[in-house]
């Protein structure tokens, strides 16, 4: 039986990657993770944030109240130099790069033109095997079209694309209007791979104090069935490997992940809540599955059930709205008693 | 380019040498010699070498007096030590300076020479310090300037070495400290050559050992103390000539020669001058002026004061003199002279007599440049023209206008002496705008990247907000010796358009300058919005005018109020000084240099600001005649008071060096009330109130730092005559049901912080955006609201123990006159609420001992004070005596009431015949403590009074002169950390330790706020710091645990943003305890890197964590079989990271060594949670009661 596979050319002894979460902020938890057998590591995220507005905040904090007084011309000691992360990511980088096995992917997080693309080249230099982008853009602003949106990111990933030698994948959110379309675009600026989907953090209310609150909830297998549905949809139809991400927490998940079409299975909060060493579980229970089902490889079931594959494309298109909220019945035991 | 040139400021060239030759290094704040420590500290934490390889050991000391005693330590353990002071931080090392002399001990001390505090405290520079502990027997080594610093740093230390003598290395505070000049700095190998290993090795075989023990530090007696004093006089009278050969040791090696007493002038000099520091620059520029105008004058700058060698003297001076004038930066009152005139004097009179001088020259002394008072070529003009007369003017002074004793020479202030050839450049900026920094790099790129010689000078007003900034640059084809402001300006470039109506920007405009104004209007709208006095001087001048609107630029490059990097473009492009392309790469590089290591984000934004820079800048064309009418707003209100009108407002106005001696109080007390006169205008934004939505809570008015939002019930007829628009709310108070409540906003005083708004709790339940207070541009509300302000003064007022509200609780306490008002502090500073809400409280019979600090530079600076009055006149008596010894200051007012409150009601009892039984009952009465019983002991008072003034017996006449004291005055000790953890801490335990009834108020900014932020014992352990560059790696102390272990004193720590019921709860138990009470409350600053806005989030973010325990301990809850420390915080909540990381002090330390960092927040956190732990078990534990304890002690038998 074969777990190896190919995800954007990079060789992969088994499709379980680790995405960007806490587990990559060190060397021993990705170490951790590779001898816990994970197929590649997709390190933290580089956010564009870090790079850009804690560069201004702190010029602003440094200068602010400086050469106003002659008693106090500044208010914070010399330092011979600051780093927003960046430097950091990039020595962790390398020292995973010299540490570990399996293919280490750097990821950037943001959206909108600036020199924080620079760190793509210098992740490659320092040794990544791939890079994710992750494209986490809220299109809160009612003047800025669909398209207008959809530009800017192209043109960002065409930055990071076009100055990298990587396979780079593309971290998007699930609404766009036309993703399949959208995604031939990433392609055709420069990606070589899609990851389905990033999380939003959600906002919440605090009553007492009416502020708007952030709150990162973990997954649950549940979310598998959006990344699931439209790697389905986008197998075939783009020409870029595709990634699933959240939801993803067994054997069963990371199977449909692949049948749907995924070349890798993404994962973060079952790792979180269990530890890396949970990685050996999933593995044994996909080869598991796979021997009783007697499949060869991973490659042979990837996209058996997309769209183009499956004998019945109706499930996965409009038509099967109706019908499933017609099938559903009220739980007795329920709400209704 | 042949010249090697570094330009820095007399400070880093006097660090640079000091740090290289040293092993030892003890530091303590102090201004303007802070910068030299914070270098070496810094220097230190990234691992620089001194010139033997060793990174030397950097130690912050509790106070001067401490890192002199670290000093003889280090250097009696055979360490190359040195430290770096000025003004009382030098008196503080007199003793130890006595010692170390004695003990014939090789150091250097370098001194930033700084006024030492007499009628009043001035940062600034002169001699007075250096004066004051001649007598120790150090050698005093002057320099003038920057690069003499430099140099003198080294000299100092080689004949520190080699003469066995401790030298005081001095130059004058700010002028020199902080004047930018291009360096030509010594290499190591010259500092090595210098100091001879064998010195070196001399000095640490004289050290302590156990290996070869000897002990020092003996007590004598009369039969050989003596003796044994004047067994170092060998070493003194060899000291000129060893100094004098390492100064040519020092020519060999680098072309730049000196000697001890160094003269300048005709070689026939008939008139000569004497001085020491920066003046000697300005004499021998003035001297060569005059030289080649035909006159035989000179100068003669003492370089070595002490040991002071005659006979290097008179070698030194031409023997043509006729008349010398001694001229000394200092006063001191009473003696024959001052120091340098009275030691001329007596050394040429000596060498007369001896007959080693010849001729015996008229010698006067006089006086100049006190606290860095200018000196220029017309006063040294004036000086030597004195001269002239048969009978100069002798103890005069210059610079002044002396219309009480006569002193003062006159000066010709027409006179111009300064080189045509240099480039003279004066910019006005504001404080926030970034304009001295962006001169900074331009006089850099000037000094360095051009052909041409620069310097640059900088002047701060005492303003922590909105304060304004003179920038002085000067560059030419020769070598720059004029140490004093710029007196004509070839180029002004003003960058705030208000700065016109305020400020003579253009007094010192030399005729066709160049006149760069940053203006919100354009070129063909500018000229009518100048007021008339400004166009005149602009044609009178033919000067070249040129607009920017830089805000606008700097908005459209996210830049906000930064201006800097644009002004900085228009400069070099309107001066020429180097072709435009090549300046732009040299501003874009010095931008890269300057802030590369803040991000690459940031680069971009300035280098964006920079390319779009002069696409804004116009020439306008001046008109043949200036447009009428428009003409400078008063300075104060006509309404001032006669004392604002005549001395006040002439300060405001810059025009304070005009004000003559009879103008000045001679003795330093001042009015109170004044601030209230100064309206600074500077909020761009101020609130707004929503009366629908507001509910009157009063959190606002108590959090305002500036005491500009206010608030009061009033009866509705009140508001019968309420201008248009101003606004009111029916009271939601039962005891004034029918009234009114209004709240206002001193629009021309507010800084425009915001904090009231952030801790606005009202909220409009449809839009949360909305609250009762929002903040608008000032220029929409601006004329309404000050109608407005006015009506509200006039509307009666809430006094405490009057009235039918207690003030007891926030929402009475915000009807309560502050009595603290628009101070010059910080916007949104973390302290000033809490002096403001005591002087709501207690002001009215409050005596303030204030130690020195931020709390006293904004309390008590020229020109106003923020300590106001009340209707009745009365209000907060205030005074600052030191930084170290506020505590015993305190105590010593708390001393002379109980005296004379003693005293009072003896001659009340004496004279109760004339009182009457009742009055007499009344008077002596002990039990006066609510603010009701005092407001009544006030007023028997007034009675007592009014009876006593027929009667004339010296009874009667003591007892006018102390019945104040029977009204029980509230003795208030306000401090920072920096006081009250470190300098003072000595002091403050005594007096807490004492018993007696004070109060002490700790404002705890956990750093040294006023000195720039260096570290204190209150500084949190993983803050960064100066002094503490690297994160500071020991907890804080635990100042309220420490003084709970007396059992007998109050302690709270309270933090406004967290509990502002705890807060007020505190004030009011402290003041009420008839003993010590201390308060340590937690004060958000400028110097923690946050948005000041947030301030009071960030308060409660520090309680939320753990970070700031808020509690109250009360002994005399013991009493009441209670336990006496009352925890008012709740456990921790939150993991301590998410406080600390909000803040750019400890942040910073996150982003430049992430891995330590990680380390000593973990220890932090440990911190906390083990303070949790001890403070939650100590207030849970059983109070303590004797009669338990009693049966234990029994059984235990």
């Amino acid at each position: 039986m074969k777990l190896e596979t190919q995800w954007m050319g990079i060789q992969l002894k088994n499709p379980l990657v680790a995405s960007a979460s806490p587990l990559s902020r060190n060397l021993d938890s990705m170490k951790r993770l590779e001898d816990a057998g994970i197929g590649a590591i997709v390190m933290y995220s580089l956010f564009e944030e870090q790079i850009t507005h804690d560069s201004y905040q702190l010029d602003h904090h440094l200068s602010y109240g400086s050469e106003s007084y002659g008693e106090a011309v500044s208010y914070f000691p010399y330092a011979p130099g600051y780093d927003f992360g960046g430097d950091a990511y990039l020595t962790l980088l390398e020292a995973a790069r010299n540490a570990l096995q399996v293919p280490i992917l750097a990821s950037l997080n943001g959206a909108t033109q600036g020199g924080w693309t620079e760190y793509a080249r210098e992740m490659e230099l320092a040794g990544a095997s791939g890079l994710e982008l992750n494209l986490y853009y809220l299109a809160a602003n009612a003047e800025a079209s669909g398209e207008e949106v959809e530009n800017m990111m192209l043109e960002t990933v065409r930055n990071v694309a076009s100055t990298v030698s990587l396979p780079v994948s593309i971290k998007i959110g699930p609404w766009f209007t036309a993703l399949p379309h959208f995604v031939r675009r990433l392609v055709a600026a420069g990606a070589s791979g899609v990851t389905l989907f990033n999380r939003f953090y959600q906002t919440d209310f605090d009553l007492e104090t009416l502020q708007v609150t952030a709150a990162l909830e973990l997954s649950r297998s549940y979310d598998l069935l959006l990344p699931l549905h439209w790697t389905a949809i986008l197998y075939g139809q783009v020409s870029a490997d595709i990634a699933v991400s959240g939801g993803i927490h067994c054997g069963t998940d990371a199977l449909k992940a692949f049948m749907a079409g995924a070349d890798a299975a993404q994962m973060t909060s079952e790792l979180l809540v269990h530890g890396p060493e949970r990685i050996k579980g999933i593995l044994q229970e996909i080869a598991g599955w796979m021997e009783e089902h007697e499949y060869e490889s991973i490659d042979q079931m990837r996209g058996s059930m997309s769209l183009r594959n499956v004998p019945d494309s109706s499930a996965f298109e409009r038509t099967n709205y109706m019908r499933v909220l017609g099938s559903y019945k009220p739980d007795p035991t329920g709400w209704l008693k | 380019m042949a010249r090697n040139l570094t330009m820095m400021d007399g400070s880093e060239a006097v660090a640079s040498v000091a740090y290289r030759t040293n092993e030892v290094m003890t530091i303590y704040p102090i201004t303007p010699s802070s910068t030299m420590g914070e270098l070496a500290d810094a220097w230190a934490a990234e691992g620089r070498s001194n010139i033997w390889g060793q990174t030397p050991l950097v130690q912050e000391m509790q106070s001067e007096g401490g890192a002199a005693g670290a000093v003889h330590g280090s250097l009696q353990a055979g360490a190359l030590t040195t430290t770096f002071t000025a003004s009382q931080g030098l008196l503080l090392m007199l003793p130890n300076m006595f010692k170390i002399a004695g003990e014939l001990t090789s150091t250097v001390f370098h001194v930033a020479a700084r006024t030492v505090a007499a009628h009043a405290l001035s940062i600034f520079g002169d001699h007075s310090d250096i004066m004051a502990v001649r007598s120790a027997g150090w050698a005093v080594l002057f320099s003038d300037s920057p690069q003499q610093a430099h140099d003198m740093a080294l000299i100092a230390q080689a004949a520190a070495l080699r003469a066995r003598l401790p030298f005081i290395h001095a130059f004058d505070g700010f002028r020199t400290s902080h004047e930018v000049q291009g360096i030509e700095t010594l290499p190591d190998s010259v500092l090595r050559a210098l100091l001879p290993e064998e010195l070196i090795r001399a000095h640490r075989a004289r050290a302590l050992a156990p290996e070869h023990p000897v002990m020092r530090g003996s007590a004598q007696n009369p039969d050989v103390y003596f003796q044994a004093r004047e067994a170092c006089s060998p070493w003194y009278k060899a000291a000129p000539q060893i100094v004098e050969d390492i100064m040519q040791q020092f020519a060999a090696h680098t072309g730049r020669s000196y000697s001890p007493f160094q003269y300048t002038g005709h070689p026939q000099a008939e008139r000569v001058a004497v001085v020491m520091g920066s003046a000697a620059e300005t004499l021998a520029e003035t001297v060569n002026a005059l030289v080649l105008q035909g006159e035989k004058v000179g100068v003669l700058q003492v370089h070595l004061f002490r040991p002071f060698s005659a006979e290097h003297l008179v070698r030194a001076l031409p023997g043509s003199v006729e008349k010398l004038a001694v001229l000394d930066r200092t006063k001191e009152p009473g003696a024959a002279g001052e120091p340098l005139y009275t030691d001329v004097v007596t050394a040429l009179s000596e060498m007369y007599s001896t007959g080693e001088l010849q001729q015996m020259p008229r010698i006067t002394g006089g006086r100049y440049g006190l606290a860095s008072r200018e000196f220029t070529p017309a006063m040294a003009a004036a000086v030597l023209e004195e001269l002239k007369k048969p009978s100069p003017l002798n103890h005069f002074t210059v610079g002044i206008t002396d219309d009480v004793s006569h002193s003062s020479l006159s000066v010709d202030e027409s006179l111009n002496l300064e080189p045509q050839e240099v480039t003279r450049a004066v910019f006005w900026g504001l404080g926030a705008d970034g304009t001295v920094g962006a001169n900074k790099n331009s006089i850099k790129i000037i000094g360095e990247d051009t052909s041409l010689y620069a310097q640059g000078y900088f002047v701060y007003d005492s303003k922590k907000s909105g304060s304004v900034t003179t920038s002085h640059l000067r560059f030419g084809p020769n070598p720059i010796h004029s140490p004093y402001l710029i007196r004509s300006a070839n180029f002004a470039g003003i960058h705030q358009f208000g700065f016109l109506e305020r400020y003579p920007v253009l007094q010192n405009l030399a005729p066709g300058a160049v006149v760069l104004l940053n203006s919100p209007y354009g070129p063909g709208e500018v000229w009518n919005q100048l007021p008339s006095g400004i166009q005149q001087q602009l044609i009178d001048k033919q000067a070249r005018l040129y607009v920017i609107d830089a805000y606008e630029m700097a908005k459209r490059n996210s830049m906000g109020t930064r201006i800097n990097v644009i002004m900085q473009t228009c400069f070099f492009a309107l001066s020429g000084v180097l072709p435009r392309d090549e300046a732009i790469a040299c501003i874009k590089e010095a931008v890269r240099k300057t802030y590369g290591k803040r991000g690459k984000a940031v680069v971009e934004r300035n280098f964006a600001a920079i390319d779009n820079a002069l696409s804004g800048l116009h020439a306008v064309p001046l008109p043949a005649a200036a447009t009428p009418g428009r003409s400078m707003p008063p300075v104060v209100p006509a309404e001032a008071p006669e004392f604002v009108q005549k001395f006040t407002a002439e300060i405001i106005a810059g025009r304070g060096d005009s004000l003559p001696v009879s103008a000045m109080p001679p003795d330093g007390t001042f009015p109170t009330g004044t601030s209230q006169w100064e309206r600074r205008c500077i909020a761009q934004e101020i609130p707004v109130w929503n009366e629908n939505l507001c509910i009157q809570c009063g959190k606002c008015v108590l959090v305002c730092p500036h005491a500009v939002i206010r608030a009061r019930v009033v009866p509705a007829e009140a508001l019968q005559n309420a201008p248009e628009g101003f606004q009111s709310a029916e009271a939601h108070w039962r005891e004034h049901a029918g009234e009114r409540y209004t709240l206002q906003v001193s629009v021309e005083d507010c800084t425009g912080c915001s904090l009231c708004v952030e801790v606005c709790p009202a909220v409009n339940k449809s839009i949360t955006s909305q609250k009762a207070l929002h903040m608008a541009p000032v220029r929409e509300v601006k004329q309404q609201g000050m109608q407005h302000w006015q009506f509200f003064k006039s509307l009666p007022e809430h006094l405490p123990g009057k009235g039918r509200i207690h003030y007891n609780t926030v929402k009475n306490v915000q009807l309560l006159q502050p009595l603290f008002e628009f101070s010059g502090a910080c916007a949104g500073c973390g302290e000033t609420p809490y002096i403001k809400l005591i002087t709501q409280l207690f002001g009215h019979r409050a005596l303030i001992a204030n130690a020195t600090g931020c709390s006293s530079i904004y309390g008590g600076s020229l020109p106003a004070t923020p300590y106001a009055t009340n209707r009745q006149g009365c209000g907060p008596a205030w005074s600052n005596s030191l930084f170290e010894d506020n505590a015993e200051f305190g105590l010593g007012m708390r001393l002379a009431v109980d005296v004379q409150t003693e005293h009072a009601r003896t001659l009340v009892q004496k004279l109760s015949q004339h009182l009457g039984a009742e009055l007499t009952a009344a008077l002596l009465q002990q039990n006066v403590h609510t603010e009701e019983e005092i407001e009544q002991r006030r007023e028997q008072v007034e009675q007592l009074r009014t009876l006593l003034q027929p009667l004339h017996t010296t009874e009667a006449r003591d007892l006018l002169a102390t019945a104040g004291n029977l009204i029980p005055r509230s003795i208030w000790i306000i401090g920072g950390d920096g006081w009250a953890y470190d300098i003072g801490y000595g002091g403050l335990d005594h007096v807490i330790a004492s018993g007696k009834n004070v109060n002490v108020l700790v404002l705890d900014t956990e750093v040294y706020s006023n000195t720039g932020g260096q570290a204190s014992k209150a500084t949190s352990r993983a803050a960064v710091a100066k002094f503490a560059a690297s994160g500071k790696a020991t907890a804080k102390k635990d100042l309220g645990r420490m003084f709970m272990a007396y059992r007998s004193v109050y302690v709270a720590q309270i933090a406004l943003g967290a509990s502002d019921a705890q807060t007020l709860r505190a004030l009011r138990e402290a003041e009420s305890y008839d003993g010590p009470s201390i308060i340590i409350a937690y004060s958000h600053c400028i110097a923690h890197g946050i948005d000041m806005s947030k301030g009071l989030w960030q308060q409660k973010l520090a309680a939320d964590t753990g970070y700031w325990l808020l509690y109250r301990y009360d002994p005399r809850l013991v009493e009441k079989n209670m336990n006496p420390l009352q925890l008012d915080s709740k456990a921790p909540a939150l993991p301590l990271h998410q406080y600390l990381y909000n803040e750019t002090r400890f942040r910073s330390l996150q982003q430049s060594r992430p891995q330590h960092a990680a380390q000593l927040l973990k220890a932090a956190q440990e911190d906390v949670d083990r303070r949790w732990l001890e403070y939650s078990q100590m207030a849970a534990a059983l109070p303590w009661q004797p009669e338990i304890a009693e049966e234990e002690g029994e059984s235990r038998k």
